[in-house]
C-alpha cells in the first residue's frame, strides 16, 4: 500500500517525467509475489521453526510468564500478606479494575500521561523534522558540529541526562535560572521549576523531548537522502514552492519511516519512568504522578500489588489501543522480503 | 523557478549555518554543562554567578565520586549483566532474525507481530510480575536474575534489528552460492555472516548500551550491596543534599565511555532500525 501511495501523492507533480515518476513503484510491485514464491520453494517448515526455538523459548520463559502472572495479578487480591506466604491469593474478580476506574485521580493521571507523551511525540517529530530539513541546508562543519552534538545528547544514558538537567534546573545554584535571569525583565534567581506539576513535568518534557530528538533527525537525515533529486526537481519545475515539494513529494516518501519513528516515540515515551521518578527523588509528588510511576506507587509504596498490576495492564492496553493504527505499517516494514 | 542569485544564496546560506549553531549549542550545552562542572573546584559549581568557562581545573570530584560507595563494583557488576545478556541476545537473536528474514513459513506473521508487540510492554509494567517471579526462583538480588530480566527487552530488541540487516543483503548472494554448489548453511557462512557482521556488532554495541543505561529493574531487583552503575550515581544524593559537582563527575565517567560507543555504531544502527521502512 505505502508504494501505491507514494505513487498517487506524487503522480501530479511528476507528471511530465514519467520515468522517475514510476521508480518508487518499481521495486516493490511484480518483485513481491516472485519473491515470496522462491522463499517457500526452498527449505522445510522445520527449519525456520527450529532456528526460532530458542529465542521463543527464552521469551516464554521471561516475557510470557510474567506477562500472564501480570494478568493473573490484576484478577487477584494481593498484598504484603500474599507475598510473604502469610495469606493465600484469593479471586477478587474485577474488583480491582471497579476500583481503579471508579477512581477520580486515576483518570486525572490518565490524563495527564496522555498529555505528556502526546505533547513530548509532538514536539520531538516536529523538532527532529525542523533540524532534518535544516541539516540538508547548512555548510559541511556546521552539520558536523550538530551531529556530534546529537549523538552526545541521544547517547547519554536517561539516568546521567536526568542528573544533568536536574543540575541545570536547580533552584539555588541552576545555571538556567541565571541564564533566563539576564533576560530583561524576568527575575527567575531562586525559582523553583518543580514546585508546581506542570511547570515541573515541562522540564521533564524537554529533558525527554532532548533525548528523543537526535534519533529522529538521524534517521530523517538517512531518509532524506534517499529522496530522488529529479522528482523534487519536476515539482518545482511544475511551480511548486518549497512548502509543496515538501509535502507533496518529500512527506509521502517519508511516511514510513515517520510512521515508524512516531510509533517508536509513542511507545517510549508513554513508558517514562526514571526521569520522573529520579528528578523527583524517588517519590513523585501527586501532580507529577504518570500512569507508569503511579503503577509503580500502587505496587511498592502502597504494597498493593494487584492494583499496580491492574493499572500497568490498563496501561499496556491503552498502549496497544494507541499503537494498533500503526501496528499494520510496521508489520509491512516486516513483511518487506 | 529563476536561478537564485549567488550573492543573495550566500546570505541564505549564511543564515541557514547560524541558525544551525543554534541548534548545535542548544543540544550540546547540557553536555557541556555536565564537563564544566565535573572539572571545576566544588565550591565553584555553587556559585551563584557560574562560571561559564572553567578557571580552575581540578580531577578532585573525580576522586570524591570513586569514593562515594563503590566504583569498581558497580562498574563491574553492570559490565558482567550487559555482556552476558548481549552474548545470549546475540546468539538467540540471530537464528531467530534468520528465521523471519530468510523463510516463509506459516505462522511468520504472528512470530513478527509477536516480537513487535513484546516490544511495546513498557518495563514498568513488567516490574511486578518479574519481581514476584525472581522473588519464587529464588533470583532476587542476583546478577543472573537481572540478566533473566534484561532479555526481555534485550532479545526483541535484537531480533528486529537483525532481521533489518538480514533483509538489506540481497538473497541474490546466497542463491548465487548455492548455485556454485554450497549448502544452505555454507552459503549463509561463507557469503551472509561476513556482511553481516558490522551489523551484529552494531546492535551488540546498541544492546550493549540498553543494558548498561537501564534503571528501573536494577533499582527494583538489586539491593545497596549489589548495586550497579546506573543505581550507583544516586549516592550523590543525601539527605543532606546532593554534591553535584562530584556527581557530575560521576556522570561524566558513566556517558563519557558509552558515548564514545555509541558514535562508532549510530550511523549503522539508524539504517537497521530502519531498514527497510525507507527502502520500501
Amino acid at each position: 500500500m505505502s508504494a501505491a501511495e507514494t505513487t498517487t501523492a506524487t503522480g501530479p507533480s511528476a507528471r511530465r517525467s514519467p520515468a522517475p515518476g514510476a521508480r518508487p513503484g518499481k521495486p516493490q510491485g511484480p518483485g513481491k509475489p516472485g519473491t515470496a514464491g522462491k522463499r517457500s520453494g526452498k527449505g522445510g517448515a522445520a527449519t525456520p521453526w527450529a532456528l526460532l526455538a530458542p529465542c521463543l523459548l527464552v521469551l516464554v520463559l521471561v516475557l510470557g510468564y510474567p506477562l500472564v502472572r501480570l494478568v493473573t495479578l490484576s484478577f487477584q487480591k494481593f498484598g504484603q500478606g500474599q507475598l510473604w506466604g502469610f495469606q493465600e491469593a484469593e479471586s477478587a474478580g474485577l474488583d480491582n479494575f471497579t476500583t481503579i476506574l471508579g477512581d477520580r485521580e486515576f483518570w486525572a493521571v490518565v490524563l495527564r500521561t496522555l498529555l505528556f507523551a502526546g505533547g513530548s511525540v509532538i514536539f520531538t517529530m516536529v523538532l527532529g523534522m525542523l533540524i532534518a530539513l535544516l541539516l540538508q541546508r547548512v555548510s559541511g562543519w556546521v552539520k558536523t558540529l550538530v551531529n556530534i552534538a546529537l549523538v552526545a545528547s541521544w547517547g547519554m544514558p536517561i539516568i546521567v541526562a536526568t542528573t544533568i538537567f536536574k543540575w541545570m534546573f536547580d533552584s539555588d545554584y541552576g545555571v538556567l535560572n541565571w541564564l533566563l535571569s539576564k533576560l530583561p525583565g524576568v527575575e527567575l534567581i531562586g525559582h523553583n521549576w518543580f514546585a508546581s506539576g506542570p511547570q515541573g513535568l515541562a522540564v521533564i518534557m524537554l529533558l525527554v523531548v532532548w533525548g528523543a530528538v537526535p534519533f529522529v533527525v538521524i534517521t530523517l537525515s538517512a531518509g532524506l537522502t534517499q529522496v530522488p533529486k529529479e522528482l523534487e526537481e519536476a515539482a518545482r519545475l511544475d511551480g511548486a514552492g518549497s512548502f509543496g515539494v515538501f509535502r507533496y513529494v518529500t512527506l509521502p516518501i517519508l511516511k514510513p519511516v515517520l510512521v515508524m519513528l512516531t510509533t517508536l516515540s509513542v511507545i517510549w515515551d508513554m513508558g517514562v519512568f526514571p526521569q520522573v521518578f529520579v528528578m523527583r527523588g524517588g517519590h513523585p509528588e501527586p501532580e507529577f504522578q504518570l500512569l507508569t510511576t503511579y503503577s509503580y506507587d500502587k505496587a511498592f509504596v502502597v504494597n498493593d500489588y494487584s492494583g499496580g498490576s491492574a493499572i500497568a495492564l490498563i496501561t499496556v492496553l491503552l498502549l496497544l489501543g494507541v499503537v494498533a493504527v500503526y501496528m499494520r505499517q510496521m508489520l509491512k516494514i516486516g513483511e518487506v522480503e | 523557478m529563476a536561478p537564485v542569485a549567488p550573492r543573495r544564496r550566500g546570505r541564505t546560506k549564511l543564515g541557514w549555518n547560524l541558525l544551525g549553531l543554534c541548534v548545535f549549542l542548544t543540544a550540546g550545552f547540557p553536555v557541556y554543562w555536565m564537563l564544566n562542572t565535573a572539572f571545576k573546584p566544588a565550591k565553584d559549581a555553587i556559585d551563584p554567578n557560574p562560571h561559564f568557562f572553567p578557571t580552575t581545573f581540578t580531577l578532585e570530584n573525580f576522586s570524591r565520586a570513586m569514593d562515594v560507595a563503590d566504583f569498581w563494583g558497580p562498574v563491574g557488576r553492570s559490565l558482567i549483566v550487559s555482556l552476558v545478556v548481549v552474548a545470549i541476545g546475540i546468539v538467540v537473536g540471530m537464528l531467530a532474525a534468520l528465521a523471519i528474514s530468510r523463510f516463509a513459513f506459516r505462522g511468520r506473521k504472528v512470530v513478527i507481530v509477536g516480537i513487535l508487540a513484546v516490544q511495546m510492554v513498557p518495563l514498568v509494567a513488567m516490574i511486578i510480575p518479574v519481581f514476584l517471579l525472581l522473588n519464587d526462583l529464588g533470583q532476587y538480588d542476583k546478577l543472573s536474575g537481572l540478566i533473566i530480566t534484561y532479555l526481555t527487552f534485550i532479545l526483541p530488541f535484537t531480533v528486529w534489528t537483525l532481521r533489518g540487516f538480514i533483509v538489506n543483503i540481497p538473497k541474490e548472494l546466497e542463491e548465487a552460492a548455492m548455485v556454485d554448489g554450497c549448502t544452505r548453511t555454507g552459503a549463509f557462512l561463507r557469503v551472509v555472516f561476513p556482511l553481516l557482521a558490522p551489523g551484529m556488532v552494531a546492535t551488540s554495541v546498541y544492546g550493549f548500551i540498553q543494558a548498561w543505561n537501564e534503571y528501573l529493574y536494577a533499582l527494583m531487583l538489586m539491593s545497596q550491596q549489589n548495586q550497579t552503575a546506573t543505581v550507583w550515581l544516586g549516592n550523590f544524593t543525601t539527605k543532606n543534599g546532593t554534591e553535584y559537582a562530584p556527581m557530575m563527575a560521576g556522570s561524566a565517567m558513566m556517558a563519557i565511555p558509552i558515548v564514545v560507543l555509541f558514535l562508532l555504531v549510530q550511523r549503522k544502527m539508524a539504517a537497521g532500525l530502519t531498514a527497510g521502512a525507507v527502502k520500501g
